[in-house]
């Protein structure tokens, strides 16, 4: 019985509270001291205690009274320095002695909310449920009326188009000796247009990332455009761009992030004059899917010297961008006025379009943006979208789902006979549970144009720890285990960029091939199968009444 | 799979030569269906070319309605014709066949083209949402010099039940297409040939991207662009929307349903258009397999295939008189008198365009201009 002396008056906490609990082997454990070096948040350490044992040897009772010296790794109760679950001792342990349980029991959310002051996390939602997404299945096989294609030898285009695309009817052409040609006297202004891949890199900062994670994207998608001739594009986030790289030809590639922070901008508008090439578009936030309605916030701790210098700050200073862009109140003149600024800076040469959080508002920007000329995209992060630091009751509770939110808006699209004109780019949850290609093939079917990525590319571009049960997920905090999204060079050293970069490339190389796989006997080749909504169907009759597409059991 | 036969000629022929060659190419279980469109017409429409026809089926009941709907518009009736119809065991008649020749109310007469086709399609559509609930009334077409028919049931017997190996019916341009829709439930609307103010194809094969290109033709703001019982029926209204709505020279119908690679369009001379349209048509490009066969206004009959050549087609004859068939033994039914090595297999980037009158043949092909 535990003397009653021994209670905290619920001051302290057990380790049955947290949501990991360490599991270590004495007998295996050979104290060296690696798993306590690494933890990243110090959830473990090593202890030293007494222990007294009685024992007693010989044909008769002789109790002898002993007291051991031990070398022990404890965990810590502190809610502060919970385990995270990241494995990060277990994949350093020698003699695999130690590894983190996960806790179902776990009352963490019970405690961690101190001084008044909502738990804030990157990475993942704590879902493990099955998403809408992966629920989805591809049940229009082509077989006998129309052949299957073959999708190892047939010619496939597996490309889409970023930016506003002007309908046929207002295309400025006119017949000349039985051809058409394109009219110049019209002065009519042919909106600048991207083919890309169909699944992008979504936005995620330099200064989110650390600077071998970034390079890894960059130079991952730059050899896709030039070796593998597959058009990736990757987002920039709000955090600016290497001068180096605003000044390369290699800057077409990368879609410029505009958000309400405006950091890096200054060295960005400077740099246009010495641009070589046009960036491949401008994205405008205005919100993000893990947090809607939250503006973003790139946490002081991971403000380092370079971080500061490209984003023109201090360093070590919260850097957040609000909610709203401060300037601009109602839509016309937030939307507006910044696509046609945006657009003027590059001589209308780039296309120009915002990124909002999923929301059941989306329909009321889309059909803002429908009428606005120079808008080039609508980009809808859905709830499922990561960040690099948000409140955890934004991440788990906030937000709408990608599926409904982009069908309804292209369905939208539909009824106006715009589908065509303004592309859809759908985000959030893409691939989380790894089905990258069948998660995109069924968004675009759903009515995307685009797909966009960005925990996935993570995960599995440089082993990123987080999954769907919060493990690991501190790249708010600027202690990433994995070196993925943290400043610190002690850190950021455990990845190679060049690693990265060769999982980057095949990650979209094997998408594009899946990709196929999933179109070639959907008998789909030529164009992209957006909006072929009767390629898809659903085990639940009240979801596919919502996706309107069909039952299927 | 649907068998597919076209001619065109340069003097009036009678339908049956399309059914016996349809007969001709017919394999297995093929021929639930017939359609036929005639355009240019002889015999008793010869004089009556300038006033729409309107061709359907109706039961007794949907007659009156259709009567009083047309009288109540303002339409006159001139003349009607009627299949004279043989009971065949395994065709179940129905009341009324009917192409009924109007002339225009008169508030129309003197209007321009355009306008007058738009009442004829409006009307077609009008009475197709009468009759549609109770199947009282099916129409097909209402256009000048345009007759259609179209029956479930083999397409030799139906021709016979319909009488025209006896009646006169004659005409310069006959599409015949034998088979019902297999896509969905068996429907008198879903035989091809399809017809859309003065522009007509049939197709076979299956269309794989029918929901996008549906979904985008319906949302044109064309009242026209609706139904899609059939999975063919967009084509004719890709070619309707590419040609008269927007203007296009017929070879663009190619370039829409099959654009070219982006290295390919760049060899183009009107490569800047071509990216254009490529661009904003997306939604209308085509992965087949099909083979579509079609005419306009004009009286111009063409061929095209998908990009991927998953159907076969064949066009041949001589000077006067062409056939556009699904097989080549029905090319020679209908013309056996040709020159067999001048028949045309049209490859993946060609358009076979027979001029009106049958007057020559000509192969566009899309890399090669």
């Amino acid at each position: 019985m535990e003397p009653a002396g021994k209670l905290d008056h619920n001051y302290q906490l057990s380790l049955r509270e947290m949501p990991y609990i360490i599991r270590w082997r004495d007998d295996r454990c050979k104290r060296c001291g690696k798993c306590t070096a690494a933890c990243p948040v110090k959830a473990i350490e090593p202890a030293v205690k007494v222990q007294r044992t009685v024992r007693s040897e010989g044909p008769v009772p002789a109790p002898v009274a002993e007291r051991k010296i031990l070398q022990v790794v404890e965990q810590v109760t502190d809610m502060e320095r919970h385990c995270t679950g990241c494995g990060t001792c277990t994949l350093v342990c020698p003699n695999d002695a130690i590894e983190a349980e996960l806790n179902p029991q776990n009352k963490f959310l019970h405690f961690k909310n101190r001084g008044g002051e909502g738990y804030k996390r990157g990475g993942r939602r704590n879902d493990p449920s099955v998403s809408t997404l992966d629920r989805l299945k591809f049940t229009r096989i082509s077989m006998l009326t129309d052949p299957a294609l073959d999708a190892g030898r047939h010619e496939f285009r597996v490309r889409t188009l970023l930016g506003r695309i002007l309908p046929a009817e207002e295309l400025p052409l006119k017949r000349s000796n039985g051809r058409l040609v394109v009219d110049s006297s019209s002065g009519k202004f042919v909106p600048p247009v991207r083919e890309i891949f169909p699944i992008m890199i979504g936005s995620m900062s330099v200064g989110a990332l650390s600077p071998p994670m970034w390079e890894g994207l960059a130079m991952g998608i730059t050899y896709l455009n030039e070796v593998e001739g597959l058009p990736v594009v990757m987002a920039t986030g709000e955090g600016g761009v290497p001068p180096r790289l605003l000044k390369s030809k290699y800057l077409k590639y990368f879609i410029i992030q505009i958000a309400s922070g405006y950091f890096g901008w200054d060295e960005i508008i400077h740099a246009i004059p010495h641009m070589v090439e046009d960036p491949a578009a401008i994205e405008i936030k205005y919100g993000q899917g893990a947090k809607p309605g939250d503006g973003g916030l790139l946490m002081a701790q991971k403000v380092l010297k370079l971080i500061a210098s490209i984003r023109g700050v201090p360093q070590f200073v919260d850097l957040a961008s609000p909610p709203t862009h401060q300037t601009k109140y109602s839509i016309e003149e937030a939307v507006a006025k910044m696509i046609q600024s945006m657009s003027m800076a590059w001589g209308f040469r780039v296309p120009v379009y915002p990124k909002i959080s999923g929301t059941k508002t989306a329909r009321a920007v889309l059909n803002n943006l429908a009428r606005n000329p120079y808008a080039a995209a609508l980009s809808i992060d859905g709830e499922d979208g990561g960040t690099g630091a948000a409140y955890n009751v934004s991440i788990d509770k906030m937000g709408h789902p990608i599926a409904s939110n982009i069908r309804e808006c292209y369905l939208d699209l539909v009824k106006q006979g715009k589908q065509n004109e303004l592309p859809l780019i759908a985000a959030g949850g893409v691939a989380k549970k790894g089905n990258l290609a069948a998660n995109a093939a069924a968004l675009i079917m759903l009515g995307a144009s685009v797909v966009s990525i960005g925990k996935y590319i993570m995960q599995a571009a440089a082993n990123c720890f987080g999954d769907e049960f919060n493990r690991c997920n501190l790249c708010n905090t600027g202690k990433c285990p994995r070196g993925i999204t943290t400043q610190d060079p002690k850190l950021y050293r455990r990845l190679d960029s060049d690693k990265v970069a060769e999982r980057v490339v095949e990650v979209f190389k094997a998408a594009d091939v899946e990709l196929k796989k999933i179109f070639a006997p959907m008998g789909r080749s030529t164009e992209l199968p957006i909006g072929m909504s009767d390629g898809l169907s659903i085990d639940d009759r009240a979801m596919a009444d919502r996706l309107e597409i069909t039952y299927a059991c | 799979m649907c068998r597919l036969a076209a001619i065109t000629s340069s003097s009036y022929f009678s339908p049956m030569e399309n059914i016996i060659a349809l007969e001709t190419m017919k394999e297995g279980h093929d021929g639930s269906g017939l359609g036929l469109t005639l355009k240019d017409l002889g015999g008793e429409f010869e004089k009556l070319k300038g006033y729409p026809i309107l061709s359907g089926i109706c039961s007794k009941k949907g007659a009156k309605t259709l009567d009083d709907y047309m009288d109540k518009a303002g339409f006159k009736l001139k003349e009607i014709w009627a299949p004279k119809i043989k009971p065949l065991k395994g065709i179940t008649p129905r009341d009324h066949y009917f192409a009924r020749v109007y002339d225009y109310p008169a508030s129309f007469k003197h209007k321009p083209l355009k306008d007058r086709e738009d009442l004829l399609m409006n009307m077609r559509l009008a009475l197709r949402k009468i009759g549609e609930p109770d199947e009282s009334i099916f129409v097909f077409s209402f256009y000048p010099d345009v007759l259609t028919l179209k029956e479930v049931g083999d397409p030799l017997q139906v021709g016979e039940f319909f009488g025209l190996d006896k009646d006169d019916l004659k005409a310069k341009v006959i599409f015949a297409q034998g088979r019902q829709n297999t896509n969905y439930a068996i429907y008198l609307y879903a035989c091809h040939p399809f017809f859309i103010q003065g522009y007509c194809s049939m197709t076979n094969g299956e269309n794989t991207a029918f929901v996008p290109i549906r979904e985008f033709l319906m949302s044109r703001g064309i009242n026209g662009y609706m139904g899609y019982n059939s999975d063919s029926e967009v084509f004719t209204h890709i070619l309707h929307f590419t040609v008269r709505q927007l203007g296009f020279p017929l070879s663009y119908y190619k370039d829409v349903i099959t654009p070219l690679k982006d290295a390919d369009i760049d060899a183009r001379r009107d490569r800047d258009a071509l990216r254009l349209i490529k661009q904003s048509l997306r939604p209308l490009c085509i992965d087949g397999p099909n083979v579509v066969i079609g005419f306009t206004p004009d009286g111009t009959c063409f061929m095209v295939h998908d990009a991927k050549k998953l159907r076969p087609g064949i066009v041949g004859g001589v000077k006067g008189k062409y056939a556009l068939m699904s097989e080549e033994c029905g090319i020679d039914s209908a013309i056996p008198k040709r020159n067999k090595a001048k028949d045309i297999f049209p490859m993946k980037h060609d358009m076979v365009i027979v001029k009106p009158q049958a007057e020559e043949v000509m192969v566009w092909n899309q890399l090669a201009n």
